[in-house]
């Protein structure tokens, strides 16, 4: 009872090998038989008479031959690998190993026959070559790869497309390529001679709706002679795309502003919280800052030596590394210069300002005055398209990032025992104190929160600046004008105060350039100053000074 | 001076006269010694010393401004530096039309950088830096309308205290990022340099720097007895009392804005003079000056030197100034940072008074009756500070 049943099995194994081997073997020849169903040797022949006329009618020929060989064959003769024997009339393919195989067939040949010729190319050819081959790329059996020639033929333009664009059209399964070689198509006939009016409008729509830059350029091409019909399509459709992309550049420049809002938001928020509850201008803010991106740079270094698989990891693991370094070194700055000096704002600016230099030289004699390597972990890196924006993941992040830090540190405020505590004596420090509130503890943590979230800030930009020890300095005064802007003791002030700034500054850089951007910005906030000497969100009190 | 309260003070107590004898026989002395002694002499005082001394006695002068409205006023401007480089720009423009055909391009009106950035004509802004008066008058106008309008709109503001501090700050940070720019017309990156005369006399010439310490010199004296002027003044009264209790000094009438105003400008003229002097002396000025750092520096020398006490701010800008140059030029320069900040930080701990204040401190412990110590010259830490850095009692909703 058993055989049978083995045998029958071994049987099926058996049959199953058998047919996997004929299939493998069997393979490639089906394929070829399939693809040699159109006959390419009158093409194929014309190579070989050695004029440059033929060669161009052979790849013309080629290109709208629908065989699969042909894409092989351009390819070669691009490349200068294509050969003829003018005694045996065969056209070779010379691989990279440096053997020959049949152009028709793809079959290697075992030995050269003697006296081949390379097909010569010259600028006319080179040129049907790229024709050629961008038709071919129309029906590559790869939908990305006829999208993107679809793409390059409405760049191109080239009236000689036309046949195999209608070829390729016909068979076009995928939408998408479908929609953008009827694009592609109608960009050729508004500027193709000899096509009704008619046509011709029906195309400038059909281009008009895209409204890119690529399309504003086809526009842009319609014959000065064409009828004032035409031209009035052309030109309504112009100004909707232009009309459409100012919208987009608009939102694109928000967008920028929105990300570089973001960066000073990091960079200032623990500098509102400092300013604001305990009054203490911190000039070594920046450095923390810097502090927070090293560390960065050292988690990643351990990382690559010991672990490289948690690269992607790196900046997750740098987080809470750096929150705690630079929050210990914030209370450590608390504790031995600040405590001494409150009472006296204005001089621990100066001495900040002093631990601001200790820390820029220390880290320059530990890691050298040159910039840094930070790497970007995987998902930071790239982009993708919205609409007619562009954007890339690594600012994405960082807004996220920023957005988050905003939240924790609110909630932190809002939620938890030492934010109340903290609200309490930025309100009122004596009142505070007299309620059984340990200021001094209060600012102590207070000055290790917002170094902390100074460090954290680095992480983030160490993905955007460079590394070095002048980090901090490029962001202290952005800082501080985002606080001074956006109030005191509010962190929905700075809030709004680091994206207005950002969003300002990069509405403004169109218009003027980085620079005159930057410098009207601080003249603004300069001005804004003189009219609300507390910022937006002032902290409301009855008191004559404050 | 112990007549201080009952008859009007003398201009210049016992310090005051010791300092302006100090600053005037350098002088004399500095150049005597220069051309008087033989080169291998150990009193020997090499030309270079001297432009480097002169240089300090600007600096010096530059500290006295700034001492005027953060050690009286109470008025911490982080944008002091802005001041000076205007001063020094205005002089450098003189010097730059100076130069004539001289020039690496030879033209006989235009600037090389104008000629190398294809300029064809010389911008208006330029016109009349080639007479003096009208250079020396910009040298103190420049930065006093920029005092003027930026003080004016500010302190009716009423903003102060870090407010204050921080838009001075982005006054002169706005400035620089704006004379880094190729298109403003003063030389973008490099400045103004490659300077040949001044009123006709070399100004590499070993006489005329003898010359520009003197008059170095004489300005800080000059400075020196015109701000201890103002502050013995009736008007210095109400500035110190401005700083103390700027509210109540408006409750009993004063107009304490104007006050503010008028001392402002004052000082920035002060800091433009010292710019152009300091510019023909190391013969080059660019927008490095007007950075932010800079400025916060000269905040230090004063604090170093002390706050509030004239002669203070003069001798903490030549002492940090010397250490700097001490340090940087031998193997400690690594360190110098480390010193500076630290010298920061110890000074703002240890030291709040700075040199002279605790000087005058220790004085005064010992008699009973301070030769001419006022308590208004006093940094005034023991005093009510004016940049109260806790909030007073800030009611509670």
């Amino acid at each position: 009872m058993i055989f049978p049943g083995l045998l029958s099995r071994l049987g099926c194994v058996l049959l199953l090998a058998l047919g996997l081997l004929a299939g493998t073997l069997m393979l490639p020849r089906a394929a070829f038989a399939q693809g040699a169903a159109p006959d390419i040797s009158a093409p194929l022949a014309q190579f070989t008479t050695d004029k440059y006329d033929d060669t161009e009618t052979a790849l013309n020929a080629l290109a709208v031959s629908g065989s699969p060989a042909a894409a092989g064959i351009v390819a070669a003769l691009a490349d200068g690998r294509l050969f003829y024997s003018p005694a045996t009339k065969q056209v070779l393919i010379r691989t990279a190993a440096g053997g020959y195989v049949d152009a028709a067939g793809g079959q290697p040949v075992a030995e050269a026959p003697p006296g081949l010729k390379a097909v010569r190319v010259n600028n006319r050819i080179r040129r049907a070559v790229e024709a050629a081959s961008g038709a071919l790329a129309l029906v590559s059996p790869d939908p990305a790869k006829r999208l993107e020639a679809a793409g390059a033929v409405m760049r191109a333009r080239d009236e000689a497309a036309l046949p195999a664009l209608d070829a390729a059209l016909a068979k076009e399964a995928d939408a998408k390529v479908k929609s953008a070689l009827t694009l592609a198509r109608a960009s050729i006939l508004i500027g193709k001679a000899g096509v009704s009016d008619a046509d011709r409008i029906a195309a400038i729509e059909t281009v008009g709706e895209e409204g890119n830059q690529d399309a504003l350029a086809v526009l842009r091409s319609v014959p000065a002679d064409a009828a004032p019909a035409v031209k009035a399509a052309a030109n309504a459709a112009i100004d909707g795309i232009e009309y459409n992309l100012a919208i987009w550049s608009v939102g694109q420049n928000v967008w920028y502003g929105v990300s570089l809002g973001s960066v000073l938001l990091l960079a200032a928020i623990g500098l509102a919280i400092t300013f604001g509850v305990m009054g203490v201008i911190n000039m070594a803010h920046g450095e923390m800052v810097m502090l927070g991106a090293y560390t960065t740079f050292v988690v990643q270094e351990l990382i690559r030596t010991y672990n490289p698989a948690l690269f992607d990891a790196s900046l997750l693991i740098a987080i809470p590394i750096a929150f705690v370094f630079t929050g210990l070194i914030g209370i450590l700055i608390e504790r031995t210069v600040i405590r001494f000096l409150y009472g006296r704002a204005l001089e621990t600016l100066l001495a900040t300002w002093g631990i601001s230099l200790i820390l820029q030289q220390a880290i320059r004699t530990m890691f050298g005055p040159t910039n840094r390597e930070v790497g970007a972990p995987s998902w930071m890196s790239g982009a993708f398209e919205l609409g007619q924006l562009s954007i890339t993941y690594g600012r994405l992040w960082i807004i996220i990032f920023a957005m988050l830090v905003f939240v924790a540190l609110l909630a932190t405020l809002r939620l938890t025992r030492i934010g109340l505590e903290m609200r309490a004596v930025t309100q009122n420090r004596r009142m505070a104190a007299s309620m059984g509130i340990r200021t001094n503890w209060v600012d102590a943590m207070t000055f290790g929160l917002g170094s902390g979230i100074a460090g954290i800030a680095g992480v983030a930009l160490s993905q955007i600046d460079n590394v070095s020890p002048n980090l901090g300095q490029s962001y202290i005064i952005d800082s501080f004008l985002v606080v001074v802007f956006g109030g005191v003791g509010n962190l929905w002030g700075t809030l709004v105060g680091a994206m207005s700034l950002g969003i300002a500054n990069k509405m403004l850089e169109p218009y003027a350039g980085a620079v005159l951007g930057k410098i009207a910005l601080l003249v603004i906030v300069i001005l804004f100053i003189q009219k609300r000497p507390r910022g937006l969100f002032a902290l409301k009190g009855r008191a004559i000074e404050t | 001076m112990s007549t201080a309260t009952t008859t009007p003070p003398a201009l210049l107590g016992k310090s005051g006269l010791v300092f302006l004898a100090v600053v005037l026989g350098a002088a004399v002395l500095v150049p005597l010694l220069n051309l008087l002694t033989a080169p291998d002499s150990a009193l020997h005082v090499p030309t270079y010393v001297v432009s480097l001394l002169g240089k300090y006695l600007t600096y010096a002068l530059l500290a006295l401004s700034v001492d005027l409205i953060w050690g009286y006023v109470g008025i911490l401007s982080l944008g002091q530096g802005a001041f000076f480089a205007l001063g020094g720009y205005a002089m450098g423009m003189y010097l730059m039309r100076q130069i004539g055909p001289r020039g690496v391009y030879g033209d006989p009106v235009l600037p090389d950088f104008m000629v190398f950035l294809n300029w064809k004509e010389l911008p208006w802004f330029w016109y009349g830096f080639d007479m003096f008066p009208f250079a020396a008058l910009m040298v103190v106008l420049a930065p006093g309308i920029l005092a003027l309008v930026f003080g004016w709109f500010a302190f009716r503001s009423r903003v102060t205290g870090v407010y204050l501090s921080i838009i001075t700050q982005a006054m002169t940070f706005a400035l620089l990022l704006a004379f880094f720019r190729n298109d403003m017309g003063f030389g973008g990156n490099n400045g103004l340099t490659d300077f040949k005369d001044i009123l006709g006399f070399n100004i590499q010439a070993d006489g005329t720097r003898l010359t520009l310490f003197v008059l170095s010199a004489v300005a800080l004296a000059l400075g020196y007895v015109l701000c201890r002027f103002l502050v013995r003044s009736h008007f210095g009264k109400v500035l110190i009392a401005i700083r103390d209790a700027e509210t109540r000094v408006r409750f009993t009438g004063y107009r304490a804005e104007n006050y503010k105003v008028v001392a402002f400008v004052v000082s920035a003229m002060l800091a433009g003079v010292a710019g152009a002097l300091y510019v023909p002396q190391v013969g080059i000025i660019n927008p490095s000056e007007f950075s932010p750092a800079n400025s916060i520096e000269i905040i230090v020398w004063v604090a170093v030197g002390g706050r509030g006490t004239l002669i203070g701010a003069a001798l903490g800008a030549v002492l940090v100034n010397y250490a700097k140059t001490y340090f940087t030029s031998g193997m400690l320069a690594p360190y110098w940072l480390f010193m500076l900040g630290g010298l920061f930080v110890a000074v703002t701990l240890f030291l709040p008074k700075g040199i002279v204040g605790t000087f005058y401190d220790w004085r005064s412990r010992r008699s009973p009756a301070p030769a001419d110590l006022e308590p208004a010259d006093l940094a005034p830490a023991d005093l009510a500070p004016p940049d109260k850095a806790l909030p007073e009692p800030k009611p509670a909703e």
